[in-house]
């Protein structure tokens, strides 16, 4: 039901239910906001995002209001704005103010909301918060001093990924953000999903660095550098390179890291062709031993540590295949090391890629053969814009060139894995392949690349009757435990820490993760529908790497490096 | 985890999670404080992860994480206390017993917090040496009443 209000003298409809702060944003009044988080329950902490109301002695928090008919609105009257900017100047009293140093620098909400609201004095001076740095994480850093306790960062932790990791600690004054028992990152429950880092509004958390070491391998003659980086980082970086995100980004991402100094550049969607293949072919074999517990993918790092620490029932059934950035890191080790003719340990490789927890899993147990790391270092999409601006190289007048053999090539099902759903149909696909030597029916599919945070589906596969299910961000466990109790079983679960798969990964680029993810999964969508090579059977790279590579390498012809091994996790849950 | 907590546990139904607070007090009127492992034992008891118990019990000053003293002082530092001089006799315990309010002894021997009210306003400052209230207490006291309650300990 629409009905007018007024709002700075002049009338506006406003539906009826709904909040004062989407009728404004509706209606092209732009509020500024801090605490607040799409498709959350708003919580009106920080009051920023008051507005005056006629009638009220006090000022209403837009936010979490529901519009009446009756209410006459000021929104930027001299009482709600002097509001706001006390907000800011106390939030800013205790700030250590060292901007030009910090991660957020020029991309960070407090520094945006200081200067919207013109503060150019410091009025309120208050006792600094006493300088904490928590770099025990392999993937995120916490800068206590920086927190302003929005709390976004614990109620994602709980609303989306269920973990439950964070927490405000003590009271007052003295309240921060901290782990279970106040104890540090790396002892925590922590999945390392980095969601709690996009969504922090100034950098108060951000990924780990690897610059600083890729910098002094890349000066080192004697080693060879290599990378890889997966599909969605060209789809990630092209904005903030402004290069156009077409078929030959790729070509000219490659170009650009031969000139930084890399020496040979790898696609990691040869590893995911890998390890589409590797699961197929223990779902196959499952399919064929008719045994009923499901086949987890194990290829979202985040949800294997979270299987670890929280369902340590269900580790034996984690699929043992590596994920695609250390089965194409274990490729380099061994076969590109031995074309090269370098002892492995003189090979430094960097992996670039849209995920964070990926720098934990670079470190994790089993993903080394004979004492040598498959993967020495890995960036996110944002740290690797900011590598290629340090080089000082223009994007903009690079010749394309191609990526390095053998793992230069990816079928479409590589790009495919990067979005929720995606992998799962990879691999039917792979297996309807593999038993009828034709490809499936994309429609079979739609159901795998709707919404929601957990889809099933089922199919037939000549003889076999396979049942898939997706969980879609951690909040869709609990509906396949309810299915799974209710009598259902599933062949293949793929589970993705991060709600929409890699596409909302935290180490994308902040100014495009708020973006609508749906966008990058239509980007996907349409990259499989439009390359030809779609299996990773018909790849011409796999095939070679299959048919050719392996067998001639007698150490790793038996796939070992293909796979490793999980086990229980003791943390504080 | 010893019978006694187990006890106290099977006291609540499980999973009810409102009835953290009084679980965590009955604990620490048992223990003395709220122990790593009690915490540990209580969130998987009501389904709660411990940065979430931790979280609340932090919020409280009541609640303990170290155990504390043979002999716990509490110290008033409500705003008649404080106004009466409390600040000194904080001071000049710490001074004597040798250790930070908030924190117990190496030897275990004392403990020492401050609290915010005692409800002995117009007493103060008021100190609480293991239920035993002194009031009018003026620091220059302090050096004999820890005397005597070392020599308590000593010949306990």
């Amino acid at each position: 039901m629409l009905f007018t209000i007024q709002v700075n003298n002049k009338k506006i409809k406003a539906e009826k239910g709904e909040t004062i702060l989407s009728a404004l944003n509706r209606n092209g009044i732009i509020i500024p906001t801090l605490c607040r988080m799409k498709d959350f329950t708003p919580t009106g902490a920080c009051r920023m995002c008051v507005v005056e109301v006629e009638g009220r002695d006090r000022l209403v928090t837009a936010c979490s209001q529901p519009v009446e008919e009756w209410m006459k609105i000021r929104t930027h009257s001299p009482r709600v704005i002097q509001a706001r900017k006390t907000i800011v100047e106390l939030l800013l009293s205790n700030h250590p103010d060292d901007c030009l140093y910090c991660e957020r620098n020029l991309n960070c909400e407090l520094q945006n909301l200081s200067e919207e609201l013109n503060i150019r004095e410091r009025r309120i001076r208050g006792k600094k918060i006493k300088p904490r740095l928590d770099q025990s994480s392999p993937a995120i850093t916490r800068e206590l001093s920086k927190c302003i306790l929005c709390g976004r960062c614990v109620r994602v932790c709980e609303e989306v990924v269920t973990a439950n990791t964070l927490d405000f600690i003590k009271r007052g004054r003295n309240t921060h953000i901290g782990a279970s028992m106040d104890r540090d990152f790396n002892f925590s429950s922590c999945v390392h999903c980095g969601q709690c880092l996009i969504v922090c509004p100034t950098g108060a958390l951000h990924e780990k660095h690897s610059i600083t070491e890729i910098q002094e391998y890349l000066n080192k003659p004697e080693i060879l550098k290599v990378i890889q980086y997966s599909p969605l980082v060209t789809a990630g970086i092209a904005g903030e390179l402004g290069i156009k995100h077409n078929k030959y980004a790729d070509r000219i991402l490659n170009a650009i890291l031969r000139k930084i100094g890399f020496d040979k550049v790898f696609t990691t969607g040869t590893g995911t062709d890998v390890c589409i293949t590797e699961i197929s072919g223990q779902l196959l074999e499952k399919l064929e031993k008719r045994t009923a517990s499901p086949l987890y993918i194990s290829a979202c790092p985040a949800w294997v540590k979270y299987c670890e620490q929280f369902m340590p029932s269900q580790i034996p059934m984690l699929s043992t295949v590596k994920s695609p950035q250390q089965i194409t890191g274990a490729l380099i080790k061994t076969i590109v090391a031995d074309q090269n003719k370098v002892n492995p340990a003189n090979i430094f490789s960097v992996s670039a890629t849209p995920c964070l927890a990926m720098k934990f899993e670079a470190r994790r147990d089993g993903m080394m053969r004979k004492g040598i790391s498959d993967v020495d270092s890995v960036l996110t999409v944002r740290e690797l814009s900011r590598l290629i601006r340090l080089y000082g190289i223009a994007p903009s007048i690079i010749e394309p060139e191609a990526a390095d053999e053998p793992l230069a090539g990816r079928s479409s099902s590589a790009v495919l894995a990067e979005v929720s759903g995606g992998l799962t149909e990879g691999i039917l696909r792979a297996l309807h392949y593999k038993l009828l030597t034709k490809e499936a029916d994309k429609q079979l599919f739609r159901k795998l690349r709707s919404s929601g945070s957990f889809r099933e589906i089922s199919m037939a596969i000549g003889e076999y009757e396979v049942k898939a299910a997706v969980v879609d961000g951690l909040t869709g466990l609990g509906k396949l435990k309810t299915s799974i109790n209710s009598g259902k079983s599933y062949d293949l679960i793929e589970v993705m820490v991060c709600p929409g798969g890699c596409v909302h990964g935290a180490g994308l680029p902040f100014s495009s993760a708020r973006a609508d993810v749906r966008s990058r999964a239509k980007l996907v969508y349409q990259t499989d529908d439009s390359e030809p090579v779609n299996l990773p059977c018909k790849s011409h790279h796999l095939i070679n790497l299959y048919d050719k590579l392996l067998k001639e390498n007698s150490e790793i012809s038996d796939k070992k490096i293909f796979y490793t091994h999980f086990e229980k996790r003791n943390v504080l849950l | 985890m010893g019978t006694e907590f187990d006890l106290i546990l099977k006291k609540y139904k499980q999973g009810k999670r409102e009835d953290l607070i009084p679980m965590l007090q009955e604990i620490q009127e048992q223990l003395g404080y709220l122990s790593e492992e009690a915490i540990v034992n209580v969130g998987s008891y009501l389904g709660l992860s411990t940065t979430k118990i931790y979280g609340l019990a932090t919020f409280y000053d009541r609640f303990r994480f170290i155990p504390s003293g043979r002999i716990h002082i509490s110290v008033c530092n409500g705003t008649s206390c404080y106004i009466n001089g409390s600040q000194s006799v904080i001071n000049k315990i710490s001074e004597e017993i040798n250790v930070q309010p908030g924190l117990t002894t190496r030897d275990g021997n004392f403990s020492c917090e401050i609290v915010s009210c005692m409800g002995g306003c117009h007493n103060g400052p008021v100190i609480n040496v293991n239920g035993e209230y002194h009031t009018f207490v003026k620091a220059s006291q302090l050096p004999e009443l820890i005397k005597k309650l070392m020599y308590i300990i000593e010949n306990d």
